[in-house]
C-alpha cells in the first residue's frame, strides 16, 4: 500500500517538487481515506491529528451556528488540503468538515509529522512554507469575501 | 460651371467710423449679430446691432481671483480680452430639452423639440475662443457620434475674430499656441489700431463669405504700414504675457505624476465650486435631469452643464468614484491638459486664463503645472499595488 | 472591434437627437429577489448588437441608465436586459409589465472579442450581475462551439439566491463540451456546491494558459484580484478583457460622466483589453 501512495504523493500539487528524501518520509505518516457524501471528516473541538491531501471530490469547511444552522465557510476539492490546526497548539480543530460529495484523500498522520519536522528542521520548514501559503491564499478568499463586493447596498 | 481661381484675399482696412457698417451689413445678411457688452460690471456676449453697445473705451484688470471692469482712457472697442462667460453658451446651451414623452393611457410618444436655424454672426471672438470652439467641434462633431443640435446651431455661425491688441492678466494663449492672433477657422479678422489721429481696423477675410461681407463696407486696401502696425501689435500682446505653460510632453507629465503631492496641496484651497468649468469654453459635459408635469403624462429630458468637480458627477450605485477633492481637481486639470489629447488629438485649454480669473480662491492652473513639473514623480504606480498584505 | 459600420450609422442617426425608441415589453421576468429580466420586442428591422455592448434604458418621466445586452446576438427578434434594481430608474423598471412601452438607444460600445478568439480557449469569469453581459459571448461561443479549444464558465455570487440564469448554468455543465464552477461567498449546511471567492475556482479548471482569452466582469475588486491569478496561472495580458462600469449618461462621449483615464467607457469601453487600461486599473478615485 505505501509503495503506491509515493508517487500519488509527488504529484500532487502540494507536494509537487518536494525533496524525495522528504517524500518518503511524509509518506511513511501517509494512508488513503474515503468519504462519502455526508459524511462528517472531523468536527469542531475534536483533536486535530491529520490533514488531508483531497485527491477527487469536494469537503465543505462547517461551523454551526445556534439559530442559523451550519453555514458553510469554504470549499475544498481535488488538488487541495484540508487542515492546518494539526501544525498549531492545541491542535483542535475550529471547524467541521463534511464531504459535499464522493471524495477520496490521503491522510496524513499529524502527530507522526509533527515529530519527524521537530526532528529534521529542513522537512519542518518546507512544509511550513507550503501550508503558508495555502493559509496566504485562503487569507486573501475570506478577506475578499468580507467585502461583500456583490452587495447592492455597499 | 467651371470653379473660379481664388483671387488672393487682400486685407483691408476699416475706418472705425465704417465699423457700424459691418454690423449692417451682417444684420442684412439676415444674422443676429452677437459681441461684448456690459453688464451688471462685467462683459457679457450678447445681441447687439451697433458699435455703440459695445464696451468702448473699457478694459479689464484680470489677476487670480479677480476681474474689474474699468475705464480705459481712449476710445478702443476692443480694449478687453474675454466675456467672463464664453461663446460655448451659445452652440453648446447651458440648457436644453432633448426630447419629450408623453404618456396616454397605454402609449408613450416621444418627441424630439425641433432644431430651428440659428443664424448668428459672433463679433470679437478671441484667438484663444476661435480655438475653444474648434476644440468643441472635434468633441460634438464626428467624435464618432455627432450632436446634430451641436452641428445646426454651428454650421450658421459667422465668426468676426478679432486679433488680441493687449493680454489680459491671466492670460497664456502664446503658451497654448492659440494666440494673440487667429490663424484660422474666421470668417474676418480684425485687428483695432488706434493712433494719434486715427482710429482704424485692419480687416482679413478669412471664407469668401467674409469678403462679401467686407465688400459691403467702405474699405481700403491695407498698406504695408498698416499691415506692420497690425503685426507689430501682436508682437507686443504676446511679451505682454504674464503667464507660461511649458507643454512638453505634458500628457504623460500629468498621467505619470496622478499621485503628485500637488494635488493634496491644490485640494486643500480647492472649494469644489465648479467656477473654472462653467467659465472654460471647452468644458463640455453635462448632466440630463427628467422632468415631468404633475399629471405624470408630460415628462422633458433636459440637458444641463455639469462638473466633474461635483461629488455626484461620478456617483454609480453605492457611491461616488471621485469622493476626494483631490481626484475632482486632478481629473479636472488631467482631462483638460492630458486626456483631451488622447479623446479628441488636441489640448483641452486653450489658454484664455479664464478659469484662473474666475476661481474664488486664486488657483492658478499654470502654476499647478509648474509645480507637478518641478518635481516630478520617480516611481509613480508602486505605491497603489503593494496593499495585498 | 465595434459594430459594423451600418450598424454604426444607424447608432449615430439614433442617438444624435437623444431620442429612444420604443420597444413594448413582451416578458418580465423575476430571477432574483432584486434582480429581473425583460424581453423587449424590436420594430421592424429588429435588433442588431455585438456581445459585451449596451443600450440605454428610457423610462418614461424616470430616467434613463445604462443596461449590458444579454441576450443572443444572433436573434435579431428579441431584445433582452437583465437588470438589478439599485436605484431610481432601476427599481422603478421592476414594476414593468408585458405590454409596457421602454424607450431604448443604442447599442453602443466595444465589443467581447469572441469571433476573433476562435482557436483559443475561452475562459468567461464572472461575478454578481456581471453575468448577463458576457451571456451573449457564450451564446456565441456555444453557437459556434468548433471553432474554440476548452470552453470554462466561472461565476461567483453572494449567495445561492443570488445565481442568475439557474437553469441555463445546468443545461451549460451538463455538457461535455464547456466546464462550469459557480461559487458563492456564503452559503447555507445544505448547499452542495462550491464556498469560495471566484479567483479560486481559477485553479481548479482546464485551460490552456498559453491560448486562452478571458474574458471578466465583476465588481472591481473582484476584477482586480482575478487578473492578477490570471497572470499567475500564466495568461497573456493581451488576451484578458475586462468590462468597466461608470455613470453613463449619454452613451455617445458627450456627457464627459463615464471617463476612465484617458478614455470613455461608453465609446473606448465598456469592454478593453487589459493592458488599454492597465495603468489606471490600479489607481484610486480615476
Amino acid at each position: 500500500m505505501m509503495e503506491s501512495l509515493e508517487p500519488l504523493l509527488a504529484e500532487h500539487p502540494f507536494l509537487k517538487g518536494l525533496d524525495p528524501r522528504h517524500t518518503q518520509i511524509i509518506t511513511g505518516c501517509a494512508s488513503n481515506v474515503r468519504f462519502d457524501t455526508g459524511q462528517i471528516i472531523f468536527r469542531e473541538g475534536e483533536e486535530a491529528n491529520q490533514f488531508y491531501i483531497i485527491r477527487q471530490g469536494k469537503v465543505a469547511l462547517q461551523i454551526y451556528t445556534p439559530g442559523r444552522g451550519s453555514i458553510i465557510i469554504d470549499t475544498l476539492t481535488e488538488g487541495e488540503v484540508l487542515g492546518w490546526s494539526w501544525l498549531i497548539p492545541p491542535y483542535q480543530w475550529r471547524f467541521d468538515a463534511v464531504a459535499s460529495e464522493l471524495t477520496r484523500a490521503i491522510a496524513l498522520d499529524g502527530k507522526c509529522l509533527r515529530n519527524k519536522c521537530e526532528a529534521d528542521h529542513d522537512l519542518g520548514y518546507e512544509l511550513l512554507k507550503r501550508f503558508s501559503s495555502i493559509v496566504d491564499q485562503r487569507l486573501e478568499s475570506t478577506r475578499i469575501r468580507l467585502l461583500d463586493i456583490y452587495d447592492s447596498n455597499p | 460651371m467651371k470653379t473660379k481661381e481664388p483671387l488672393p484675399t487682400p486685407t483691408v482696412t476699416i475706418e472705425r467710423k465704417n465699423l457700424d457698417v459691418l454690423f449692417s451689413a451682417l444684420i442684412k445678411n439676415g444674422y443676429n449679430v452677437i459681441g461684448p457688452t456690459v453688464r451688471e460690471g462685467a462683459i457679457v456676449y450678447d445681441l447687439i446691432t451697433a458699435s455703440n453697445n459695445m464696451p468702448v473705451g473699457y478694459t479689464q484688470e484680470q489677476n487670480a481671483g479677480k476681474y474689474k471692469l474699468v475705464k480705459h482712457g481712449d476710445q478702443s472697442v476692443f480694449g478687453f480680452n474675454t466675456a467672463p462667460l464664453s461663446w460655448k453658451k451659445f452652440l453648446h446651451p447651458p440648457t436644453l430639452e432633448l426630447c419629450h414623452s408623453h404618456r396616454d393611457r397605454n402609449s408613450v410618444t416621444i418627441t424630439t423639440p425641433k432644431i430651428e436655424p440659428q443664424k448668428h454672426a459672433f463679433v470679437g471672438v478671441r484667438p484663444c475662443d476661435l480655438a475653444a470652439i474648434s476644440v468643441l467641434d472635434k468633441v460634438f462633431i464626428a467624435s464618432p457620434y455627432t450632436d446634430v443640435g451641436y452641428q445646426a446651431r454651428r454650421s450658421d455661425v459667422f465668426i468676426v475674430a478679432v486679433n488680441c491688441g493687449q493680454a489680459a492678466g491671466t492670460c497664456f494663449c502664446v503658451s497654448m499656441q492659440t494666440g494673440p492672433g487667429a490663424t484660422k477657422g474666421f470668417d474676418i479678422a480684425l485687428t483695432e489700431i488706434i493712433e494719434k489721429d486715427r482710429h482704424y481696423f485692419v480687416a482679413e477675410p478669412g471664407t469668401d463669405q467674409g469678403e462679401t461681407i467686407l465688400k459691403s463696407v467702405p474699405h481700403k486696401e491695407a498698406n504695408i504700414y498698416e499691415l506692420k502696425a497690425a503685426e507689430s501689435q501682436l508682437e507686443n500682446t504676446a511679451e505682454q504675457m504674464g503667464r507660461k505653460v511649458d507643454t512638453t510632453n505634458i500628457a504623460e507629465l500629468l498621467t505619470n505624476n496622478s499621485d503628485h503631492a500637488r494635488w493634496q496641496e491644490v485640494a486643500k484651497r480647492c472649494l469644489t465650486c465648479g467656477n473654472c468649468t462653467m467659465v472654460c469654453p471647452t468644458c463640455f459635459c453635462s448632466t440630463i435631469e427628467d422632468v415631468t408635469d404633475l399629471s405624470g403624462d408630460n415628462a422633458s429630458r433636459i440637458r444641463k452643464w455639469d462638473s466633474c468637480f461635483t461629488l455626484g458627477f461620478s456617483y454609480i450605485h453605492g457611491g461616488s468614484i471621485r469622493s476626494s477633492v483631490m481626484s475632482r481637481y486632478r481629473q479636472w486639470l488631467t482631462h483638460k491638459f492630458s486626456s483631451w489629447h488622447h479623446q479628441f488629438g488636441t489640448s483641452g485649454c486653450v489658454g484664455c486664463g479664464r478659469c484662473i480669473t474666475w476661481c474664488p480662491v486664486a488657483i492658478d492652473v499654470t502654476e499647478e503645472l509648474k509645480a507637478i513639473r518641478s518635481n516630478e514623480q520617480t516611481n509613480p504606480s508602486t505605491k497603489s499595488t503593494k496593499e495585498k498584505q | 472591434m465595434i459594430a459594423t459600420l451600418e450598424q454604426k450609422k444607424n447608432i449615430t442617426a439614433a442617438s444624435a437627437d437623444r431620442k429612444p425608441v420604443l420597444f413594448r415589453i413582451s416578458r418580465v421576468q423575476k430571477d432574483t429577489h432584486d434582480t429581473f429580466t425583460i424581453d423587449l420586442e424590436p420594430p421592424k428591422g429588429g435588433f442588431y448588437f455585438e456581445p459585451g455592448q449596451f443600450n440605454m434604458l428610457y423610462l418614461h418621466g424616470v430616467g434613463e441608465v445604462p443596461i449590458s445586452i444579454c441576450g443572443d446576438p444572433s436573434a435579431h427578434d428579441k431584445l433582452i436586459h437583465t437588470i438589478r434594481a439599485v436605484g431610481t430608474v432601476t427599481k422603478a423598471m421592476q414594476k414593468l409589465k408585458k405590454g409596457d412601452l421602454l424607450g431604448v438607444r443604442g447599442p453602443f460600445g466595444t465589443n467581447w472579442p469572441a469571433e476573433e478568439s476562435a482557436g483559443s480557449d475561452i475562459l468567461i469569469i464572472a461575478g454578481g450581475i456581471g453575468l448577463p453581459p458576457l451571456r451573449p459571448s457564450i451564446y456565441h461561443v456555444l453557437a459556434n462551439r468548433e471553432k474554440y479549444g476548452k470552453v470554462v464558465l466561472l461565476y461567483g455570487t453572494r449567495t445561492p439566491k443570488d445565481i442568475l440564469y439557474r437553469k441555463e448554468l445546468e443545461q451549460w455543465r451538463a455538457r461535455f463540451d464547456m466546464e462550469v464552477h459557480v461559487t458563492v461567498d456564503r452559503a447555507a449546511g445544505d448547499w452542495h456546491g462550491n464556498v469560495g471567492v471566484v479567483t479560486t475556482l481559477i485553479s481548479r479548471s482546464h485551460f490552456d494558459p498559453s491560448s486562452t482569452v478571458a474574458m471578466l466582469v465583476g465588481p472591481e475588486v473582484m476584477m482586480r484580484f482575478t487578473v492578477l491569478e490570471l497572470q499567475k496561472r500564466g495568461i497573456e495580458p493581451d488576451n484578458i478583457y475586462i468590462s468597466m462600469e461608470r455613470n453613463m449618461k449619454c452613451g455617445t462621449g458627450f456627457c464627459g460622466h463615464c471617463q476612465y483615464g484617458p478614455t470613455f467607457i461608453c465609446k473606448d469601453g465598456p469592454v478593453y483589453p487589459y493592458p488599454a487600461i492597465k495603468d489606471v486599473f490600479v489607481k484610486r478615485e480615476i
